[in-house]
């Protein structure tokens, strides 16, 4: 067999096991969602969902992505040393606030129901939190980045049109408006959120 | 050759028109953006925001724990009926947007259910097909017109709100809210004051109640609380104002693109 053949043969297999791979949106939060589900189904402590969930979210959140949404125009201003200690504290911010949102709920039912692809690098996967006796259902939109398509990650959740990050973003930017722009003001902030 | 023209002419309005559609669409999206409202008063809002807080404590929030304790069909007829009151608000709002049609549907909804379903308390409408309830005010009709949202402002006791939107709802006490008109403007013998005022603070508490929980879980885990509750409350007026839930629609995905060239 001549080297162009195993060349070519050899391409078509990589690529074969590439699209073999990649993860469609929709399927990867279902999935997430379901892990999710269980973990607070489970028949354990508080403590130990949000430690559950933690890891998660680790694994399914691009975390740096929306630290850096999160932080608008001023990441433009920050020293490299001082990206590298806000992507720290935001992390263990977020992770805090998110897991403690979610362990918040007892067995959540969620149905993905349509995705729609914005571009290249994001999808909107539709989904909807079933009602109870104590709330109504409630529409939930997932941002997905899907620039690897192998390794999809969210980067926002929009509850009946309101987006999270959105939120968090000018949250942010009002705790550094009223502190003359400083950032270490805001470094402060997330480090007593994530130490109490 | 007349033909051809018409043809011509026809075409040329339809895309004139369209452009203008979605330019307006645009223009709206940008006037009513949360991140361009100014908050001119933040101090005084502020202020504005505790008093609510501590007013949300000591009454709002303890009746809406009582509240959510009802049965679901209760609450649901309450929030049913609270919902077919809006109408007499809604009805008005969509002619001046010029939206006949939701105008002809809204009107049919509030009929029916006000008759067969007892005053409100089944939505029969919804039953019978009607399209999804939006309620419209005149602060979405001014927007519509193109008038911006002006500065941010907390009102004690009604919460968040704009200059735009604080101005406009005094259209409800000088003729343009029905319920108002019959209950506390006019001396009709079949309702008192008192019908308007308690139909108010039964929507609060229905409010309350329903995102008890969404509230409990933002207000523990907001680094400012009063900067989440602005801007929640400004992307939820946005999407009012623009009629849409469809976040490609309402979403500037500028912030993100600018993540993607870090």
């Amino acid at each position: 067999m001549s080297e162009k053949k195993i060349l070519i043969i050899l391409i078509l297999f990589f690529s074969t096991i590439t699209e073999s791979f990649s993860i469609e949106p929709d399927i990867f939060v279902q999935s997430t969602v379901n892990r999710a589900s269980e973990i607070l189904a489970e028949n354990i402590s508080k403590d130990q969902k949000i430690q559950k969930l933690k890891l998660i979210a680790k694994e399914t959140v691009d975390i740096k992505g929306i630290g850096f949404y999160t932080l608008g125009a001023k990441r433009k201003k920050l020293s490299d040393e001082d990206k590298i200690r806000y992507a720290k504290l935001f992390e263990a911010y977020f992770l805090k606030s998110f897991s403690s949102r979610l362990a918040e709920y007892t067995n959540p039912e969620i149905d993905v129901t349509n995705k729609e692809k914005l571009s290249e690098n994001y999808t909107i996967v539709n989904s909807t939190l079933k009602a109870t006796s104590e709330r109504p259902e409630i529409k939930i939109d997932w941002r997905i980045y899907t620039k690897n398509v192998n390794n999809p990650l969210i980067r926002d959740l929009i509850i009946e049109g309101l987006s999270l990050a959105r939120t968090q973003k000018e949250e942010f930017a009002s705790i550094l408006n009223s502190n003359d722009g400083e950032i270490e003001s805001l470094f402060k902030v997330l480090k007593e959120f994530s130490d109490n | 050759m007349i033909k051809k023209l018409i043809v011509i002419i026809i075409t040329t309005i339809a895309l004139t028109f369209n452009v203008s559609a979605s330019s307006d669409g645009e223009l709206l999206l940008k006037k009513n953006e949360p991140s361009e409202i100014k908050d001119c008063f933040e101090s005084l809002n502020r202020a504005s925001f505790a008093l609510n807080q501590g007013l949300d404590k000591v009454i709002f929030k303890p009746v809406a724990s009582v509240y959510k304790t009802l049965p679901s069909p209760i609450k649901t007829g309450v929030s049913n009926s609270l919902n077919n009151l809006s109408n007499v608000v809604t009805i008005p709002n969509n002619i001046l947007q010029g939206e006949f049609s939701k105008a002809g549907v809204n009107t049919g909804r509030f009929l029916i259910n006000t008759t067969v379903g007892i005053l409100g308390f089944i939505d029969v409408a919804t039953y019978l097909g009607f399209t999804e309830y939006e309620k419209e005010d005149y602060g979405q009709s001014l927007a519509s017109f193109g008038i911006g949202p002006g500065c941010y402002i907390v009102l004690p006791v009604l919460g968040p709100s704009t200059a735009r939107d604080t101005v406009a709802s005094l259209t409800n006490f000088v003729g343009g809210d029905a319920w108002y008109n019959v209950t506390v403007r006019n001396d009709t013998h079949y309702f008192r004051d008192m019908d308007y005022y308690t139909s108010k603070i039964s929507a609060g508490v229905d409010f309350r109640a329903k995102n008890y929980d969404s509230i409990e879980n933002l207000k523990d885990n907001s680094l400012d609380f009063y900067a989440s509750v602005k801007s929640l409350y400004l992307q939820d007026r946005q999407q009012k104002i623009l009629n849409t839930k469809k976040i490609i629609e309402t979403q500037d995905d500028s912030g993100w693109e600018e993540i993607e060239n870090q």
